[in-house]
């Protein structure tokens, strides 16, 4: 079955910016529907509240379009908040360092494990999804300690801001933008697209695969570790309760946001839009006042599975032959 | 590969893959016989088994699933969605409640195995996307915990049957009808050579879809019976939080059973044996005192030794 | 021509061992720069391994690699093509979701401010390369989506645009059109004239004596002849690769056929128990008619690629027609269906038993019971004496050696898993069966034990058709042979016909100018 030029252009817009299209069509059907949905408020809490899984989501954007996946990113992120509240009476500096170096690490060995061992990113990850959840109940005493921010320039990075927009926004929008040259305009991104579209080949091509892996898990584990630095800063506290599922909704935005599962395509663009989108949806549903926000689940899961069908559909109209 | 004789180190691999699960179970009992008080009191036994019960129950969906390549992550989620209609039907009595939970649990999987067998979609996301949605419809059809005094259900997860509980019970008998399914059934061979190489049954013209589309919707209505089981242990039903993680229990039951995540093989017994070693782990740790942090970093190192005693060279 | 230079590569007395067979014996070839170098031979003459060994892959056990003049030892296939030798495979081994540009330029985009790659100037130059090698398209879609000569053709220029010397082609046309196929021959000449060295694998013999220069042989592992490919007949080249003299006449006898079986059929009345007509498939069937009657030997002969192995799997369901019906007994099969072709009783024995046949960790006896699961059990449970008894019959009628049935078929000789395979066939009683290579990479026992098998089922009446790229073997199992060349059927031999030269003849006869 030949794909004419037209059907196969449409189909691949669709694919890379299908998840910004709906999210405009969704913000044009809000701010119509509800007159308290495209306030600048509104539009504030949904930027600030969906900018920490943004952060995680640019992380599992590269490790997925290498072909592999995390499962680890929401043990991390409680993880980095716990020890970022935690180091926050030694400074900003242990706030900050103590956290990424902790969550850097986990990533490293676990791209380590993937790269060298040829184990199943799913197996490695998901061990590191309960290894690091055992580390942060071990330094909370068992959860129950919940450490306070006790520097003030750390919480204001977490709580300050300008323009009716606190900073791990712009700071998310600063590693978005940053995440897109890497992918798209360095030898790296283009690496991570060549190990995730054909391992084999890519070698053949000179790429170094192992290395590739790597960086990208370290990477992955570095932005989930940040995102729970910035959120323990805006809490001031080192929460333990949270992050639990964390990695499957970030899944779930990266993949709603065009990409592939099985890797070699996507970009942060689409990331960041499923984030959005998954965000709107659920300010939406606030706005509807009598449902709860397991709604918004249902609505998540549909919309997920309408995707990836969908994907399916579109990437069989891409082939050839 | 060359057929010589295995080096040492080769065979000592070989039969950790095969027996090590049963050691390490053997290893913890005696252990435990030794060293922690109260431990062969029959009370304590009870008390593992029915925790463990649930759990056994999904593993061994779960290990017919990951048994043709697949996974699937929304067993929690079906635990939860059987909860919530156990509540929503328990009106017309505990068994047309159960039905329908099973039903629910059936068509869950149902809606998974389409979307792998016929769309084609990749197992982990098909699921990953009934884990998201079937939770909230659980979440949205029964907001918060409704407790509940059906006596036929409390009756279901509470009374014994000559002294052994009857959720137990039910785990054993289950896990033999699965072994039998596995072994003896026509369905069973099929599901296994799928997973062992989908090109040549599809060649030996086996209903490959329908195979793949059947085992999502035991794993489904094995989900969906755990769920009421644990809803009727608790006398509640607590859609929020039943079965959270539980999917990542049962593959670790499975993988630490030593059944490959590349398929192919299906291990019942000793994914059941994966099940208890983790149940006891957690409860040796307990005993002494040990916190709850450290059972899930054992949990982890376990996993990671399990799988790459069995490691095949997989992309996810 | 060459320009009577130093060999640019040279593999001198190469060796290769794998368990239980020699890929190579003592294979001597010297590739000249700015030669187009024939590579050609059977399955299983030892190409690929030859390959394998050029581009790192292999390592030789015995015999040296000579690469400008110096010893050469490539421990990875990037070593090699560091070194300039490149290979384009028949299935490009390139990025396919990336841009035409970026496959084109990876490892080496052009950097603009910042040391970030200069998009623009990236694909200004990747749209310029290809313009050379007569390839106009938007750089900016992924790879996929152009056709396969288009990807060809940028593997092609990235391999050149790496300073390759070396270009290894392996079956570069087998999915391109004619018109692809032109641009592709023009940009090989010019690679010669640069003086890089092409080796060219293809069965395509239209195709060799128009671009290629030098021809060698291989057979069985060792070099059967390298010479000027000009002038050598075309029917001596097919002798050479099929391991046939035609000075000599063969009186055969060689393999366990009968000889006395070879009848015209009596056909009146009868139906063919399969009758495919018109199986088409783009760029692989042209319109295959094939008819076996009950009893009958049908052989499908032709070179690698002619689409032997396509007619059948096409027969059977396993491969997606475009146009075409197959017809059992005369009822009609539901097309794309190996399902339904097997409840109609028609079954493959596929050429890659590995792949497509054996289920590697299940048992002999699970194997062999496999297709019959349904018949061998009472509602769903399988009947264990069914099975034994089925299994214990096939074990003992096709002597199949295991050490007991529940031994897993992976630690099985090839020659046995062939028979397990047979057994599973033969267990679901078919009208006809559909022999893909049966006696390939297995033993000289075994393999006279499956051509007896093959003779006694056509006695019972069975339908069967063989294929098979051993002449002899075709020759003598086969009642009626029909000779595929590039997916159609050119020749149809029967009676006394069937004998090795005519096949020869047959597929050597010039194809006609509307082909592909």
């Amino acid at each position: 079955m030949t794909a004419t030029p037209g059907r196969e252009q449409v189909s691949r817009v669709l694919q890379q910016h299908g998840a910004l299209m709906v999210l405009a069509a969704l913000v044009i059907v809000g701010s119509v529907a509800f007159d308290s949905f495209a306030t600048a408020g509104n539009a504030a809490s949904v930027l600030v509240s969906s900018s920490f899984t943004a952060i995680i989501a640019v992380g599992m954007t590269f490790v997925i379009i290498s072909g592999g996946i995390d499962l680890s990113v929401g043990s991390l992120f409680v993880f980095g908040g716990v020890l970022a509240a935690y180091g926050s009476q030694y400074g900003l500096f242990v706030a900050l360092a103590l956290p990424l170096a902790a969550c850097g690490l986990v990533g490293l060995l676990q791209g380590l494990l993937i790269a060298r061992t040829g184990m199943a990113p799913f197996i490695v990850t998901l061990a590191g999804l309960l290894g690091v959840r055992g580390l942060m109940l071990a330094i909370s005493n068992e959860g129950a300690t919940t450490y306070l921010v006790k520097d003030s320039a750390f919480a204001r990075l977490g709580q300050g801001g300008v323009l009716g927009l606190t900073w791990p926004v712009y700071i998310t929008a600063l590693l978005a933008v940053a995440a897109m040259v890497l992918l798209q305009r360095t030898a790296f991104g283009q690496n991570v697209y060549a190990v995730g579209g054909n391992e084999q080949g890519a070698a053949l091509m000179g790429v170094p695969v192992a290395r590739t892996k790597v960086y990208v898990y370290l990477m992955s584990g570095l932005l989930a570790g940040l995102a729970g630095v910035l959120n323990a800063a805006r809490l001031s506290s080192g929460v333990t309760i949270l992050g639990i599922g964390l990695e499957l909704d970030v899944i779930a935005a990266v993949v709603i946001g065009g990409t592939l599962l099985t890797g070699g395509a996507g970009g942060i663009t689409g990331t960041i839009a499923g984030v959005l989108l998954l965000g709107v949806i659920q300010s939406l549903i606030n706005q509807v006042g009598n449902l709860t926000s397991a709604f918004q689940q249902v609505v998540s899961g549909l919309f997920l599975a309408l995707v990836v069908v969908a994907q399916r559909l579109l990437g069989r109209a891409q082939r050839l032959g | 590969m060359a057929e010589a004789v295995a080096p040492p180190g080769r065979r000592v691999l070989a039969w950790a893959q095969e027996y090590g699960v049963y050691a390490a179970v053997g290893v913890l009992l005696l252990f435990n016989v030794l060293f922690t008080p109260h431990f062969l009191d029959v009370a304590n036994f009870r008390t593992q088994l029915v925790q463990v019960a649930p759990i056994v129950i999904v593993s061994l969906g779960m290990a017919l699933v990951i048994g043709t390549q697949g996974i699937d992550l929304s067993v929690g989620s079906v635990m939860s969605l059987a909860a919530a209609l156990v509540a929503l039907y328990l009106g017309y009595g505990a068994w047309p409640a159960l039905l329908v939970a099973l039903v629910g649990g059936a068509v869950a999987g149902t809606a998974g195995g389409a979307l792998v067998a016929y769309v084609g979609v990749q197992p982990i996301v098909a699921t990953l996307a009934l884990l998201v949605g079937v939770r909230g419809l659980a979440n949205v059809l029964v907001p918060q915990l409704v407790e509940f005094r059906n006596p036929d259900l409390i009756a279901l997860g509470s009374s014994s049957l000559s002294g052994v509980p009857v959720i137990v019970v039910i785990a054993a008998v289950l896990t033999l009808l699965m072994a039998f399914l596995v072994r003896r059934t026509t369905f069973g061979r099929q599901v296994v050579a799928i997973g062992g190489n989908r090109a040549a049954s599809e060649l030996s013209g086996l209903p490959v879809r329908r195979v793949l589309l059947l085992v999502y919707v035991i794993s489904g209505v094995l989900a969906a019976l755990a769920g009421v089981l644990a809803t009727a242990r608790l006398q509640a039903s607590d859609p929020t939080s039943l079965g959270l993680f539980i999917e990542l229990s049962a593959i670790t039951a499975v993988v630490v059973g030593g059944t490959p995540l590349s398929g192919g093989r299906i291990r019942v017994l000793s994914t059941v044996m994966g099940a208890l070693l983790m149940q006891l782990l957690s409860a040796t740790l307990i005993k002494h005192n040990l916190p709850q942090s450290w059972t899930q970093i054992v949990q982890a190192v376990i996993i990671l030794a399990a799988v790459y005693a069995t490691r095949e060279r997989g992309t996810r | 021509m060459s320009q009577s230079a130093a060999p640019v590569l040279e593999a001198r007395q190469i060796s290769k061992r794998f368990p239980g067979v020699v890929a190579l014996d003592g294979v001597s070839l010297a590739l000249l720069p700015g030669e187009v170098h024939a590579l050609v031979g059977e399955n299983g003459a030892g190409k690929s391994t030859l390959i394998k060994v050029f581009t790192g892959v292999h390592r030789p056990d015995g015999g040296e690699l000579i690469y400008n003049g110096a010893p050469a030892a490539f421990g990875t296939p990037l070593d090699a093509q560091r070194a300039g030798i490149s290979t384009i495979y028949q299935e490009v081994n390139l990025v396919p979701m990336m841009s035409v540009a970026r496959n084109l330029m990876l490892g080496r985009e052009p950097r603009g401010r910042l040391g970030v790659i200069d998009t623009a100037r990236m694909y200004g130059e990747a749209e310029r390369i290809l313009a050379g090698y007569g390839v106009v398209t938007d750089v900016r879609r992924p790879l996929r989506a152009l056709g396969m000569g288009v990807q060809q053709m940028v593997a092609l220029a990235r391999a050149v645009a790496i300073d390759a010397r070396v270009v290894i082609m392996d079956e570069p046309t087998s999915s391109l059109e004619p018109r692809e196929v032109e641009t592709l021959f023009s940009v090989i000449r010019k690679l010669r004239d640069d003086g890089i060295a092409v080796v060219y694998v293809s069965h395509r013999l239209d195709e060799l004596y128009e671009v290629c220069d030098r021809v060698t042989v291989l057979r069985d592992g060792r070099v059967a002849h390298t010479g000027p490919l000009a002038e050598l007949e075309r029917l001596k080249l097919i002798a050479l690769m099929l391991g046939r003299d035609l000075d000599e006449v063969r009186t055969g006898g060689l393999t366990r056929f009968s000889r006395d079986r070879r009848r015209a059929r009596e056909r009146d009345g009868a139906r063919p128990v399969v009758q495919a007509e018109g199986l088409t498939r783009r760029q692989v069937l042209h319109g295959v008619d094939v008819s076996v009657w009950p009893g009958e030997v049908v052989g499908l002969g032709g070179l690698l690629g002619a689409g032997r192995s396509e007619t059948a799997k096409g027969i059977v369901g396993a491969l997606p027609l475009d146009a075409g019906r197959v017809l059992v007994a005369g009822l009609p099969l539901r097309t794309g269906s190996t399902t339904a072709a097997i409840r109609a009783g028609v079954s493959l024995l596929p050429e890659d038993r590995k792949a497509e046949g054996i289920i590697p960790a299940l048992s002999v006896r699970e194997n062999i019971a496999l297709a019959a699961l349904p018949s061998l059990s009472r509602a769903g449970v399988v009947s264990d004496a069914k099975i034994d008894k089925v299994v214990e019959v096939f074990m003992r009628r096709l002597r199949i050696k295991a050490a007991s049935p529940h031994q897993p078929v992976q630690e099985l000789s090839g020659g046995n898993q062939q028979k397990v395979l047979l057994a599973r066939w033969l267990a679901i009683r078919p009208k006809i069966l559909l022999l893909d290579e049966p006696t390939r990479g297995i033993d000289v026992g075994a393999k006279a034990e499956v051509q007896a098998l093959v003779d006694e089922l056509a006695e019972e009446g069975l339908g069967v058709l063989l294929i098979s790229s051993d002449l002899e073997e075709l020759v003598e199992g086969a009642d009626r042979i029909l000779v595929l060349r590039e997916g159609a059927v050119v020749g149809e031999l029967s009676g006394d016909d069937v004998t090795e030269d005519k096949i020869m003849a047959s597929i050597a006869e010039r194809g006609a100018e509307s082909d592909g």
